[in-house]
């Protein structure tokens, strides 16, 4: 009992990065309708800038508010320059512009920062959690970042006017127009916001796997499992699915003989898969009532 | 009486296809009018070329401002409330929720729960649902919503796109009755396109008969009715 305790405490932990990375995935979907393929290498990109102005001497918290502030702006910059343009154009026009970006920000960061891992600093420090092997001050620390992210973001979606006119724009675009929403802007406010909530990700999670230019490449694809388990439409449902994604790869690697290190996460996204085929709008997915 | 609404050669396209053939009305400052014609005359699409909302040639001038180039959204911030058909409706959204974004893009922001209120006495049925999702509500019931969310921008101008379609006779007759009180009592300026020529005529005092993307006749809407031979070459009944 004990050691399932343990596990599912292991499992939250790295289910956090997930969590943190699925809201950012989830905030993009909300706004433009897509998954953004880069949405990782600009959590990256952001990462180093923050890393670049610790190295200048700016301390921890004042390089996370620039940072952030820094992604906002960034993210709606490229919506504008990149995607604007490309609203109207078919969804396959879209994906290759996602793609276009990863390779070019990767590229980018390589050339600016070159290949080598680098140490990312924690402002939680990195001693054992209440006296726990299993769970870090960072990753306690990143795991209440991450809810406070998602109750800001509630609070935000549920209680001020622009966060219902952006709901209104992502559910019924003409409609929305018809009541006086800037539909375009709120999209790319949507670009501004899932940037910045990916900063933070990337911020939380640079510690954990090492600042380099590939350092989301898995983190996107599971933060992707993640937020299409709990649900594209939820924030709540995100974050839920991050956590639960980690878990099952825990417990998955702990009871089934056999399953290493290299065979665990294949065996969660196959559960995953099993899940979707169950209910295909994700555990906490919105179930849209309908009356005709 | 100064014209509110100027309509003048309107013409506008789908892509290749012309649908309005230069058509030109006009609307009075406190008038209710409604706009009548077949299937495919081209009447949601003249509501649709008002807002922006399809390509289109000629003047629109609207309280002496050509609005023809504005995006939708800012013809709507000038005071033109557009209750599209289908309704409109935030289907996923509480009833509060879709009356606090017909008031979105007010200024004014401490008389929205006020006008909520009011809102809630022309439609009592509202008020007993507010917290509900919107989607779950009856036909007619979104109607009611979708006419009150445009109210809720204290409009100058109210554009309705076939509001009776789907709906039973005896709702149709409420909805109506509202529609006049409205316009009497908040001075608001209706223009509402309808199949239904009878029941629109009843309420408007205004009427344009509209075939194959031009206006066909005019005048007051008491003579058309009266007018045999317009009820039954265009009308229909």
């Amino acid at each position: 009992m004990e050691l399932f305790a343990n596990q599912v405490l292991a499992g939250i932990a790295t289910g956090a990065i997930y969590a943190c990375m699925a809201l950012a995935v989830v905030m993009i979907y909300q706004a433009i309708d897509h998954l953004n393929f880069a949405q990782g290498e600009m959590a990256m990109f952001s990462t180093f800038v923050s890393w670049q102005l610790m190295q200048w001497g700016v301390p921890y918290w004042g390089a996370f508010v620039l940072t952030v502030a820094f992604s906002f702006a960034a993210g709606i910059v490229i919506e504008r320059l990149l995607f604007k343009p490309l609203a109207k154009a078919p969804i396959l026009t879209n994906v290759a512009g996602f793609i276009a970006l990863y390779a070019i920000i990767n590229s980018v960061a390589g050339l600016i920062w070159d290949f080598t891992i680098k140490q990312y600093p924690t402002p939680f420090g990195s001693s054992p959690f209440l006296g726990s092997q299993l769970i870090s001050t960072h990753q306690a620390g990143m795991i209440g970042i991450t809810l406070l992210m998602l109750l800001l973001l509630f609070f935000f979606f549920r209680f001020t006017r622009v966060g219902l006119a952006m709901r209104a724009a992502a559910s019924l675009p003409e409609s929305a127009r018809l009541v006086g929403i800037n539909t375009s802007w709120m999209i790319a406010l949507g670009w501004g916001m899932a940037s910045a909530i990916g900063s933070i990700a990337g911020m939380m999670i640079a510690p954990v796997v090492f600042l380099e230019p590939n350092m989301m490449l898995g983190v996107l694809i599971y933060g992707f499992a993640a937020a299409v388990l709990g649900g594209l439409t939820s924030p709540f449902g995100a974050v839920m699915g991050g956590f639960l994604v980690g878990i099952f790869e825990n417990l998955v690697g702990t009871y089934i003989p056999g399953v290493g290190n290299e065979l665990k996460l294949p065996i969660a996204l196959a559960l995953i898969i099993v899940v979707l085929v169950v209910k295909p709008a994700g555990l906490f997915g919105r179930a849209i009532v309908k009356r005709v | 009486m100064t014209a509110m609404l100027n309509v003048k050669d309107l013409r506008a396209y789908y892509g290749q296809v012309q649908a309005l053939h230069g058509l030109s009305f006009s609307l009075n400052e406190g008038s209710l009018t409604t706009l009548l014609g077949a299937n495919g005359a081209g009447k949601t699409t003249t509501l649709r070329a008002i807002c922006n909302m399809v390509r289109s040639t000629g003047a629109i001038e609207f309280e002496g401002k050509p609005i023809g180039t504005r995006s939708t959204e800012n013809v709507v911030r000038l005071g033109i409330a557009h209750v599209p058909q289908g309704r409109g409706t935030f289907t996923n959204m509480t009833v509060e929720e879709n009356l606090q974004l017909g008031a979105i893009s007010r200024s004014d922001t401490k008389a929205i729960g006020s006008d909520i209120e009011r809102m809630y006495e022309h439609f009592p049925v509202l008020k007993q649902r507010y917290t509900q999702q919107a989607g779950t509500l009856s036909g007619g019931e979104q109607q009611m919503l979708a006419v009150a969310r445009a109210l809720m921008l204290r409009p100058r101008l109210m554009l309705l796109d076939e509001p009776s379609f789907g709906l039973a006779p005896l709702i149709v007759r409420d909805l109506f009755r509202i529609l006049g009180k409205i316009n009497r009592e908040e001075k608001v300026t209706i223009l509402v396109v309808e199949q239904n020529a009878q029941l629109a005529l009843e309420l408007a005092d205004q009427a344009y008969v509209i075939e194959t993307g031009r206006i066909v006749m005019s005048g007051n809407a008491k003579d058309i009715a009266n007018n045999e031979d317009v009820r039954k070459s265009y009308l229909g009944y």
